[in-house]
């Protein structure tokens, strides 16, 4: 599995939010998209899931380019997992039920046939005795959680995540990281956008930063973080690792 | 000092006064009214004659089983059209939020309809379709107005619920959507399962309310036909050269409607308190 992104460009109205974006991420390479708010990391994600098409540019899947704006999205959603700042869990359903609603729909199995396996994700995840409760009963840490089962659920080939732990008080932060070392232990191909920094520091294998919709440095975390080449992406860095 | 008998804290205390005081003052005043319109209506020159004719004792107790029989009739027609509304409003409120072009004769027709149907007085959809279609001289049943009455209520209903139905879906949060299909949900799974089912419980206390006004609407059938409570109190009133029948038929509605608004308000104040 490989993902090519090929200049890739989209506006709302007259405003340019990705302005020639192309990056290559690898089998199991966990990828950080840093920068300011409005820069362009949620919408890239959400153009990569097809929430949002593109203007122009192309995303290459495996030799496809799954941006042709003909193709039908639904296959290529299975194959790429999203997982939202808001958590955007069904309320009206509870845990497993969340979490079984895809398979069930879409592959076509039974409660039955998927139970060994959804378990067995609660069960990793912390979740066991969770599993019957309704999402307005889990603390946010536990909804996204059940938001990550959700979407891996679906066996997606690359997880993509929106700012995850920025809904969250401070103390639930850790257990949502938790998860996505554990992912990337198994070799799980991600794009984290986030403001963890010192989480993109510790865990990441390439951090890219956006400004303005575009990628102005991309490299090793060790490399960005402690000598960053463009001006723009020092001045970022203290504004959000000295907060005031 | 003997609030700290009672074991009451000084706020407490205090607001046990507040509370005695003023159902003190809601009883008085209620009584104060009550009392005025016991005495000063019978003080009016024609009370003789409208307590004859309105309240008459003996004609409430002649009429009311005859009565009480026809509005069975009512709550009849009210139970096989409501699940016929349900059904109709639901696919109405679909059709008119497909997106795909090949369906869009389905969703302009939804627009029409509930335009056509919100802007017409319920009692002239009544007759034009209870006088109208058996006019065509279609054979035994199909000329019934029972069948005719019922879909003139069926299809001027189905449009107000549709439209309310309508807005449980719009209210439901366009991310809601966005994660269904994220998944690989079609559009239609993610209607079906993530978005109705939030939007039908959001929008039930409003269609308690259209469920209570079709039970009343239901004696608009009396003008094509059937004789239910309505038109039955018409004939006693005829037959008896006596109102009293009319308000027989309105404490009976009354019985039936009271409460289920009462349910009506206690849903949307739980809802209410649950969003906020």
């Amino acid at each position: 599995m490989k993902l090519r992104l090929d200049n890739v460009q989209k506006s709302f109205g007259a405003t340019r939010v990705l302005d020639g974006i192309s990056l290559d991420v690898a089998k199991g390479e966990m990828v950080c998209l840093i920068g300011a708010s409005g820069s362009g990391k949620s919408t890239l994600l959400r153009c990569i899931n097809l929430l949002e098409p593109l203007d122009d540019g192309a995303i290459w899947l495996d030799g496809e380019d799954i941006a042709e704006p003909a193709l039908d999205p639904q296959p290529i959603r299975q194959r790429i997992g999203i997982v939202f700042q808001s958590f955007n869990l069904f309320p009206h359903m509870t845990a497993v039920e969340n979490v079984m609603l895809a398979p069930r729909r879409v592959r076509k199995e039974t409660r039955e046939a998927l139970r060994p396996e959804v378990t067995a994700l609660f069960d990793r995840f912390g979740l066991a005795d969770r599993m019957g409760h309704y999402p307005d009963q889990l603390s946010g840490g536990q909804q996204q959680r059940v938001a990550i089962i959700r979407a891996l659920a679906m066996r997606p080939e690359i997880m993509l995540f929106d700012e995850i732990t920025s809904a969250l008080d401070p103390e639930l932060v850790g257990e949502v990281l938790q998860v996505l070392k554990a992912l990337k232990e198994d070799g799980m191909t991600m794009i984290l956008a986030t403001h963890e920094m010192a989480f993109a520091r510790d865990v990441a294998d390439r951090v890219c930063v956006l400004d303005h919709g575009r990628i102005i440095e991309e490299g090793p975390p060790a490399q960005v973080f402690t000598a960053p080449r463009e001006a723009r992406t020092r001045a970022f860095l203290s504004r959000v690792l000295q907060p005031v | 000092m003997s609030d700290a008998r009672a074991g009451l804290t000084r706020r407490q205390a205090h607001e046990r006064d507040l509370r005695r005081r003023s159902l003190l003052i809601a009883g008085g005043s209620t009584l104060a009214v009550i009392l005025a319109i016991v005495f000063l209506v019978p003080l009016a020159p024609g009370w003789e004659r409208v307590q004859q004719s309105f309240f008459n004792a003996e004609v409430f107790a002649r009429t009311f089983p005859k009565l009480l029989n026809a509005f069975l009739l009512d709550v009849a027609i009210f139970a096989w059209s409501a699940p016929l509304i349900a059904a109709l409003g639901l696919a109405v409120a679909l059709a008119r939020d497909v997106r795909n072009p090949v369906l869009y004769p389905l969703r302009l027709f939804g627009t029409v309809y509930t335009d056509i149907f919100r802007g017409v007085p319920v009692v002239l959809v009544v007759y034009l379709i209870g006088f109208g279609i058996p006019g065509l001289g279609l054979p035994r049943p199909w000329n019934s107005p029972y069948i005719w009455g019922t879909v003139a209520l069926v299809l001027t209903y189905s449009a107000y619920v549709a439209e309310i139905f309508r807005s449980g879906i719009e209210s439901v949060h366009q991310s809601q959507r966005n994660a269904a299909l994220s998944l690989g949900l079609s559009g239609g799974d993610s209607m079906r399962y993530v978005v109705l089912p939030q939007a039908i419980r959001r929008v039930i206390p409003a269609q308690m309310n259209m469920l209570i006004a079709l039970q009343k609407d239901v004696a608009l059938l009396s003008f094509i036909g059937p004789v239910e409570i309505f038109r039955q109190a018409g004939v006693f009133k005829s037959l008896l050269a006596n109102f009293t029948p009319y308000v027989v038929a309105a404490c009976i509605f009354l019985v039936i409607t009271v409460p289920a608004t009462r349910l009506a308000d206690h849903l949307i104040a739980r809802q209410n308190r649950a969003r906020s």
